[in-house]
């Protein structure tokens, strides 16, 4: 029996089939149509907040045009009920959504996968204390939570964000957490920890190569969400405060002027332009990293 | 946000149910009451939350109930204050809280004046019957096209669900429904107006508090057609909503049990199509749709927040939202019981039918 | 003569832009009684010459070659042209297969009986009595213990040496004249490993199976079969009798296969076909 088990040995036991079809990651998401879409609105919008002042042909703060004009050759937008141009609105817009998305998900991301690692690293009653509030918040619709936080805290950009903050950590802490409990069970970090490394040089090195991937994939699906409730949170009247255009509160200030559709339509889009883009990139990001996509499932010819 | 017990946690439960499984009761019936115990738990937690919310925030309930002008006067801040409850320690509040919790009192509204849990039923059917509409639509529509795009993989009938998928997601809700409103009152006249019945019908007599099942049941039909016409619209906002969460999760959940081994078996077995999709695949697939399920429902509860306010819907969502811009701490604390609540109940209903239909909890 | 036999096999996956072959013409006879070893690497093409045989080759692959199946029952000229209703009536009928882990082949969320009967109402169009009657006989006939009761339980209430036998009784449910089992005992525990090969051996021997076995451990193979073909990069570079590819490898590449055991005398001397302790694991097996 023993030539047996030696027999298997010297022919290789199988690889485990992710290690196989582990590809370049960048290349191939990249070369996905929608991924491509994605990264082109992407980079547009991110030219569009960074030049803004260049690109918006007026300050979109200024009331000085005929109010509510429909869209024409001056006002490609049309004007607002104060007189302001929308484009330039819609554009300066950017500037507030892009980096208040992009804060809010990079601080819930740290937040949530620090908390979700020492979760799953330590285990026991650190574990259970941090899950179980994590639980809690899951029990609650996201937006109802943060919407009473945010109005509890009065409303302003600043404060939607920080109510957001509060509602979308546990996600990362899940995740982050369940990664950490299959990555700590490999022998390489066991091996790591028998060799004298310290907890968090072990979780440095040994555990967060394995995490860091999907984390950043959820991060890219998370962003577009985050834009949504951001706004979402906008247009209740929680979040952006007048006069700053922010798309989810200048939408809101379409419902009041049902009539004038423009008001509503370009600030909408933009909104879903950006979450679209962000959700293609972050749909062909998983992609590539699952691996049950990357080889045809098993022929199915039903 | 999964509401599914873990593999592991399964694992746990049944290898405990078969430790004592000679002396005790059915595995089934374990698992259920160890689900039980649990959602009670959270439900205590919830209490916790919406206390803590709705009290150690910064914001002066007072002048926000009263207004500037009241609550600068220092007699009426104290009487409102003392009226409330406002002024014991947080520990004595929350306990007196808890203490009317248990004999349903949920405190009176500050703007409404009414109890909160009177506002409440009221408020509650609008939005259940909401989206009981929406979730009906979402599940037919969403877990259709999500097996449809794991069966057709990679082919372009799956790639063009996939997009729309993306794109449903990515739509926010809000502009949906006042795009919607836009279209289909304002310019076309198909819809009618906002709210749950046109202003010349009356509520029917209520049974459920839902105006379609209630008129039903009182053979109302002119109110039936009228109360379900208005549902269309914001029904059919949260269902595009759900359907791209729906489909994805659906999509990939199936995807999964199509790369294992026993759907590869049972077509080796020379079974035809159907047999495989309907008795292997569907089977395998009913946990993560069940799972994916709750957590539409989850995001649909998010969703009537946003659109309930836009067809002045009346229901949960648009009182929370007024609760929470006035700071009415009762009501704000009654809508995040009665959410919370909602939550845990579905988890558990969950939790409970995946116990009936993996045979490694129920079968010892 | 009966049985299957495999000439000029390809299969290739890949896109427009470039197919990989992974099969590159097999040419392999799998004569009915006699068990026909496929041995060779991970990634040399032996279990895709599987599965491409009952057709369940991954979506997107290109298949080429004839595969002519014999039977008392049917003659079909080529497998792979069959389209696939056609191809059903044929799979699990007259070619059935077992798979590599029974844990997973076996669906965890049907019942034993359930899984055991379904494709026998489907060929043989049996009622459900009479397929439970049958099933209860063949779980009898792989040294399943408690044979009816075994048919109201589930997979995870079984150890996996006992699932990878009624994996067995399901494909050899219809009475098929091939069985291609595909890695077999690799999932198993070393201790019930020879119980399973030992009841393949058996049913090859009982039923004149054609039996293609794939496998990548040489000492499974210089147990069981009677002929052994060895693969690499999705050719076929040796096939002959098990004892002469043991001791007297023709090929390059068996030779170094052979001489990368550990062990210099050579593993084929070592094995008694019927050997004594098969017997014994395979009653520790069963318990």
């Amino acid at each position: 029996m023993s030539s047996e088990t030696a027999v298997s040995d010297t022919l290789g036991t199988k690889t485990p089939a992710w290690k196989r079809r582990r590809r370049p990651l960048l290349p191939r998401a990249w070369r996905r149509p929608m991924a491509i879409v994605g990264v082109v609105i992407v980079l547009a919008w991110l030219v569009i907040a960074i030049f803004a002042p260049l690109i918006a042909p007026y300050n979109p703060l200024a009331q000085s045009f005929t109010p509510l004009q429909a869209p024409n050759a001056a006002h490609w937008f049309g004007t607002d009920v104060l007189g302001r141009d929308e484009l330039s609105r819609v554009l300066y817009g950017s500037r507030i959504s892009l980096p208040l998305s992009l804060v809010l998900v990079v601080c819930s991301m740290l937040i949530g996968s620090v908390l979700g690692a020492i979760a799953g690293y330590f285990g026991r009653v650190v574990d259970e204390v941090i899950m179980r509030i994590a639980d809690l918040v899951f029990a609650f619709p996201t937006i109802i939570l943060a919407m009473i936080v945010a109005a509890s805290l009065g409303p302003s950009l600043l404060n939607a964000v920080i109510a957001l903050l509060l509602v979308s950590w546990p996600n990362y802490a899940r995740v982050t957490r369940s990664l950490v409990l299959g990555a700590r069970q490999q022998e390489y970090v066991v091996a790591g920890r028998l060799m004298g490394a310290g907890v968090f040089r072990s979780l440095g090195r040994d555990v967060a190569p394995n995490v860091v991937a999907p984390i950043f994939v959820l991060a890219t699906l998370d962003f577009g969400n985050a834009i949504l409730l951001l706004s979402g949170l906008s247009f209740l009247g929680l979040g952006a405060v007048p006069p700053t255009p922010e798309w989810g509160a200048m939408v809101s200030d379409g419902v009041q002027n049902f009539s004038q559709w423009w008001l509503a339509t370009f600030p909408g889009i933009a909104i879903f332009s950006v979450v679209v883009a962000f959700n293609f990139i972050g749909d062909a990001l998983r992609d590539a990293l699952d691996p049950r996509t990357a080889e045809a499932v098993s022929g199915v010819s039903i | 946000m999964t509401s599914l017990p873990s593999s592991s946690e399964v694992e746990q439960a049944a290898s405990v149910s078969s430790r004592d499984g000679r002396r005790r009761s059915h595995p089934l019936l374990r698992y259920i009451g160890i689900r039980f115990g649990i959602s009670i738990l959270l439900l205590w937690g919830v209490t916790v939350v919406t206390f803590v919310l709705a009290n150690l925030v910064p914001a002066n309930p007072a002048a926000a109930a009263l207004g500037d002008k009241a609550a600068s006067d220092p007699k009426i801040v104290a009487a409102f204050n003392a009226q409330h409850g406002f002024d014991k320690p947080v520990v004595v509040q929350y306990f007196i809280y808890l203490g009317n919790l248990l004999h349903g009192d949920l405190g009176n509204s500050t703007q409404t004046h009414n109890p909160v849990s009177q506002d409440l039923a009221v408020a509650f059917p609008a939005t259940i019957e909401l989206a009981l509409f929406a979730i009906i639509f979402s599940i037919i529509i969403g877990i259709g096209l999500g097996m449809l795009a794991a069966l057709r993989h990679n082919r372009l009938s799956d790639q063009i669900i996939r997009v729309f998928s993306l794109i449903g997601i990515s739509i926010p809700t809000f502009w949906l429904a006042v795009a919607f409103f836009f279209v289909f009152f304002y310019l076309l006249g198909w819809a009618p107006g906002t709210g749950r019945l046109s202003p010349a019908d009356t509520p029917p007599p209520h049974v459920t508090g839902m105006y379609t099942v209630d008129a039903l049941l009182a053979g109302q039909w002119a109110t039936f057609g009228d109360a379900l016409s208005h549902l269309v619209l914001p029904g059919a906002v949260l269902t595009l909503f759900t359907v791209g969460l729906l489909v994805r999760f659906t999509r990939s959940g199936v995807l999964d049990v199509l790369s294992q081994d026993y759907v590869k078996a049972a077509r080796a077995k020379g079974l035809p199509a159907r047999t495989v999709v309907f008795r292997y695949i569907l089977r395998g697939s009913l946990l993560p749709i069940l799972t994916i399920v709750g957590l539409a429902f989850g995001s649909l509860l998010s969703g009537t927040v946003l659109t309930e306010q836009v067809f002045n819907w009346g229901g949960i969502g648009q009182y929370a939202y007024k609760a929470a811009t006035t700071l009415d701490l009762p009501a704000i604390m009654g809508v995040g019981l009665i959410v919370g609540v909602v939550y845990i109940g579905i988890n558990f209903a969950i939790d409970v039918i995946y116990g009936f239909i993996d045979p490694r909890v129920r079968v010892q | 003569m009966t049985g299957l036999s495999i000439r000029g096999l390809t299969l290739s996956i890949g896109d427009k832009r470039g197919a990989t072959p992974i099969l590159r013409g097999i040419d392999l006879e799998i004569p009915a009684g006699r068990v026909t070893g496929l041995a060779g690497e991970s990634g040399s093409g032996k279990t895709m010459t599987g599965l491409a045989v009952c057709g369940l080759q991954p979506a997107g692959s290109q298949v080429g070659g004839v595969v002519e199946l014999h039977s008392d029952r049917v003659q079909v000229p080529n497998l792979l042209s069959l389209r696939s209703s056609a191809l059903n009536r044929v799979r699990g009928r007259e070619v059935a297969m077992v798979f590599q882990d029974p844990t997973a082949s076996l669906h965890p969320m049907i019942s034993i009986g359930g899984q055991l009967t379904d494709h026998m109402r489907f060929h043989l169009g049996l009622s459900r009595r009479d397929a439970r009657a049958r099933a209860v006989d063949l779980l009898q006939r792989v040294h399943v213990p408690h044979a009816a009761d075994a048919l109201d339980r589930y997979p995870h209430q079984f150890s996996g040496g006992q699932l990878q036998r009624v994996a067995i009784a399901s494909a050899i449910a219809c009475d098929p004249g091939v069985l291609i089992a595909d890695e077999p005992t690799t999932a198993l525990d070393v201790t019930v490993q020879a119980g399973v090969l030992r009841l393949l051996r058996e049913l090859c021997d009982d039923l004149e199976l054609a039996v293609l076995l794939v496998t990548h451990d040489l000492g499974v193979m210089s147990a069981v079969a009677d002929t052994i073909a060895v693969m690499h990069r999705g050719e076929i570079v040796e096939h002959g009798d098990r004892y002469q590819v043991i001791t007297e490898p023709r090929s390059e590449y068996t030779r170094s296969l052979i001489e990368s055991l550990p062990d210099t005398p050579p593993p084929g001397a070592a094995f008694v076909p019927d050997d004594a302790d098969a017997d014994q694991e395979g009653a520790t097996d069963a318990r």
